[in-house]
């Protein structure tokens, strides 16, 4: 048993045998490592996970950095993520889902915005866990001296000033991680899939390709060596201007807008391997979309995006039209810029309706 | 022996007892401690509100299955929504077995309560509104289960909805009683649902009072198996505000009942008088004049069956096609109308029309331009079996 867990963690780390004694402190609770927390309650402060060493997110061993290809918009906010899995249990790869992560997987992410002085100011982390009941989602609030986060449920919104403007920052509670991370009500990762994660990140040991280096960690089985990999919305050296453009609209709005997500009740499904252009809103009526959809017929028109539903809600910041409904205040203006630019560079239009009967 | 019995007896008694999570204080907190009640419920709990307004800034959140959120009544608990500054809806909820019951919710941005996805959902004694009366900025649904199974909704009310006051979409097992619409565009909707009970509703000063619909391009296929009784459906003449290109914008305001694309619907034993357009109007989907991108869609009505309606005076001052077409060309409009558009390869539908006293009726042959139309009921004379009542097993415990 002993010998095992030797093992494992030799694998995790990529220094020698660590110590039985550190391992035995460490599932004591006192050490040094990692623990993951399977079970309510789960520790009212962030450090006691013990995911990171220093103030400034120095990541503890085994928690590993990573980006994706192309990331949700959160009010210009800063992320950082990381992941940390328990050792000798690699994620098993999947082609187009979110990979099978481990019991006791941590996947954080840490807001923060450069104050006045250019110093990174931490907002919120939040912790997603693979615990005994499933996925969990655990919003930690940063306190002022920056020194520890608390676990919050339904944090007050916190004011930002950055760039010389004021954000009303919403830290989401709870039930709004679920809104976006649930499918079919069971929650989970979202970012963590081969095509999002399939990049080059600058590690310590030098610049290597993500699934690669989770491959050779041992935090993953089963890649190919030639993954599905979306590209960088922002930069057209990685892809089609409508391949970056579905990418964008996946990630920005495909948690909920999908069969299982939360606005399937739509129909309106927006994950880039959707290939039926109703679906992806062209030419298709809004459904429950209200005044939202500004007298306009379609969610999407080729050709047209000043007369497309669709970007006219990403450009909007009031609370009943905006999309997405949550997770932003403001409008992600380059965003806009690109879904627009896709939307006119598009050839086709749409019947239009008959006078009304 | 007695004293174990005494004590596995009480233990018995507080586990079949819903838990009661006590009363949400009135005061600055009040919605943040709500929310996070509602974040930290266990199932079987009952969140109590006092008496009072409230004022909301943002949705509040329920996942937790069979949790009840009380008020002390229609009027007495108020959540007013006007400075609402996230999220679009009052109240959302996703949890099975969910009951909301005893309040009023007032000027959402979106929607009043919508409940998705949802085993189990009962709404009782609620009132969802906009006080500013008609406007097409109000929220889009009052009342608005949506892919929900087993749905009651009864003593409730709406009014000043941009789309349906009480609305009921992709959702099966469906029981609407004893509510009041008024004042929406329109006022209750069944809309790609299937086996719904419609019945001891008020629905007037909408611009169309009660709507079964079957929309295309939806995830949930298809209208089938409605019944729709003892309705009071009258004076539903409130000019449409809905947003232009929402297909509740297409409803002609002085609408009775609307029955749209749908299978297996009976209407039976209701009071629809004073509609200005129509008080029974019956169509396929070609009447909006949408286009059709969705190929697996039947845009057709099938097995209708109109009986035994106390219809009185209506269609004096048309709107729409009625106004445009039907009016000048054939006078005087009757009380039920239907466009005439069949499926070619399922030319007799099943209109049946019987029993509604000395009501006129019209098949203006929307399909072949307006010719050949027929005010004849007797290609109507049929029945269809009567319609199973609905019962609902599946409801929360409270």
């Amino acid at each position: 048993m002993a010998h095992a867990l030797v093992r494992a963690a030799s694998t995790l780390v990529s220094t020698p045998v660590v110590p039985l004694v550190a391992i035995m402190l460490a599932l004591a609770g006192c050490g040094k490592e990692v623990r993951s927390h399977l079970n309510e309650p789960y520790p009212k402060k962030l450090s006691v996970w013990k995911l990171f060493t220093g103030a400034d997110l120095k990541p503890n061993r085994g928690v590993i950095p990573y980006e994706l290809n192309t990331a949700l918009f959160t009010d210009y906010a800063t992320k950082r993520r990381f992941v940390w899995m328990p050792p000798g249990q690699p994620a098993t790869y999947k082609s187009d889902d979110t990979f099978d992560f481990p019991k006791g997987t941590i996947l954080s992410k840490t807001f923060s915005y450069p104050d006045s002085q250019g110093k990174e100011r931490l907002i919120e982390t939040r912790l997603l866990v693979s615990s005994s009941t499933g996925w969990v989602a655990l919003p930690y609030v940063w306190n002022a001296a920056q020194t520890e986060a608390t676990l919050d449920v339904n944090a007050d919104p916190v004011e930002i000033n950055w760039s010389s403007r004021n954000i009303h920052y919403v830290i989401p509670n709870s039930n709004q991680c679920k809104e976006c991370h649930d499918q079919s009500k069971v929650t989970g990762p979202i970012g963590p899939k081969a095509r999002h994660l399939n990049r080059d990140f600058d590690y310590p040991e030098g610049r290597f390709n993500q699934l690669a280096y989770w491959t050779r960690i041992g935090y993953l089985q089963g890649a190919p060596d030639h993954a599905p990999k979306q590209p960088v919305w922002d930069d057209p050296s990685t892809g089609s201007l409508d391949a970056r453009a579905r990418a964008y609209l996946e990630v920005n709005c495909a948690h909920c807008h999908s069969p299982n997500g939360s606005a399937s009740n739509t129909g309106l499904y927006l994950t880039d391997l959707q290939t039926d252009p109703m679906r992806i809103g062209f030419c298709k009526t809004p459904v429950s979309a209200g005044n939202a959809s500004a007298g306009m017929l379609f969610d999407a028109v080729r050709g047209h995006p000043e007369l497309s539903i669709l970007a006219h809600r990403m450009a909007s910041d009031e609370p009943k039209i905006m999309m997405p409904e949550i997770g932003r205040t403001i409008v992600h203006h380059e965003g806009v810029e690109l879904i627009r630019e896709w939307l006119a560079s598009l050839d086709g239009g749409c019947d239009l309706p008959r006078p009304t009967i | 022996m007695s004293k174990y019995l005494t004590l596995s007896l009480t233990l018995l008694l507080l586990s079949s007892c819903a838990k009661k999570e006590g009363i949400i204080a009135a005061g600055p907190n009040f919605e943040k401690d709500l929310q996070t009640a509602l974040i930290q419920a266990k199932p079987g709990a009952v969140i109590e509100l006092p008496e009072g307004t409230f004022n909301m800034t943002g949705t509040l959140s329920l996942t937790v299955a069979n949790v009840a959120i009380r008020g002390q009544g229609i009027g007495k608990t108020v959540l007013s929504y006007k400075n609402q500054t996230s999220g679009a809806a009052g109240i959302q909820a996703t949890g099975d077995h969910f009951t909301l019951e005893g309040l009023t919710i007032q000027d959402t941005k979106g929607d009043g309560v919508k409940i998705n996805d949802a085993d189990g959902v009962t709404i009782r004694k609620v009132r969802a509104e906009w006080t500013g009366g008609p406007n097409e900025k109000n929220g889009s649904y009052g009342i608005y289960p949506v892919k929900c199974k087993n749905v009651l909704i009864e003593d409730s009310a709406s009014s000043g909805a941009a789309d349906a006051g009480i609305y009921v979409g992709q959702s099966k097992n469906i029981i609407v009683r004893r509510n009041t619409a008024e004042y929406n565009v329109a006022g209750i909707e069944i809309e790609n649902s299937e086996a719904a009970d419609v019945y001891d509703n008020v629905a007037t000063n909408n611009a169309g009072g009660l709507l079964v619909f079957s929309l295309p391009d939806l995830p949930v296929k298809g209208s089938r198996n409605t019944r729709v009784f003892n309705n009071q459906v009258y004076s539903n003449n409130t000019p449409n505000f809905a947003p232009k290109g929402n297909i509740v914008a297409k409803v002609p305001t002085g609408t009775g009942i609307i029955v749209m694309a749908t299978h297996n619907a009976e209407f039976f034993k209701n009071a629809i008088h004073d509609n200005n357009t129509v008080n029974i109007s019956i169509i396929s989907y070609l009447s909006t004049g949408n286009p059709m991108n969705d190929p697996t869609y039947d845009p057709y009505v099938s097995a209708i069956y109109v009986h035994d309606n106390q219809i009185g005076a209506g269609g004096t001052n048309p709107a729409g096609l009625a106004a445009d077409i039907i009016a000048p060309k054939f006078g005087k409009l009757p009380g039920i109308m239907w466009d005439g558009i069949v499926n070619a390869k399922d030319p007799d539908p099943h209109i049946c029309i019987a029993n509604n006293g000395d009501t006129q009726f019209l098949n203006y042959n929307a399909g072949g331009a307006f010719k050949k139309v027929s005010s004849d009921l007797k290609a109507h004379t049929c029945t269809l079996p009567s319609l199973t009542a609905i019962e609902i097993a599946s409801l929360g415990t409270h």
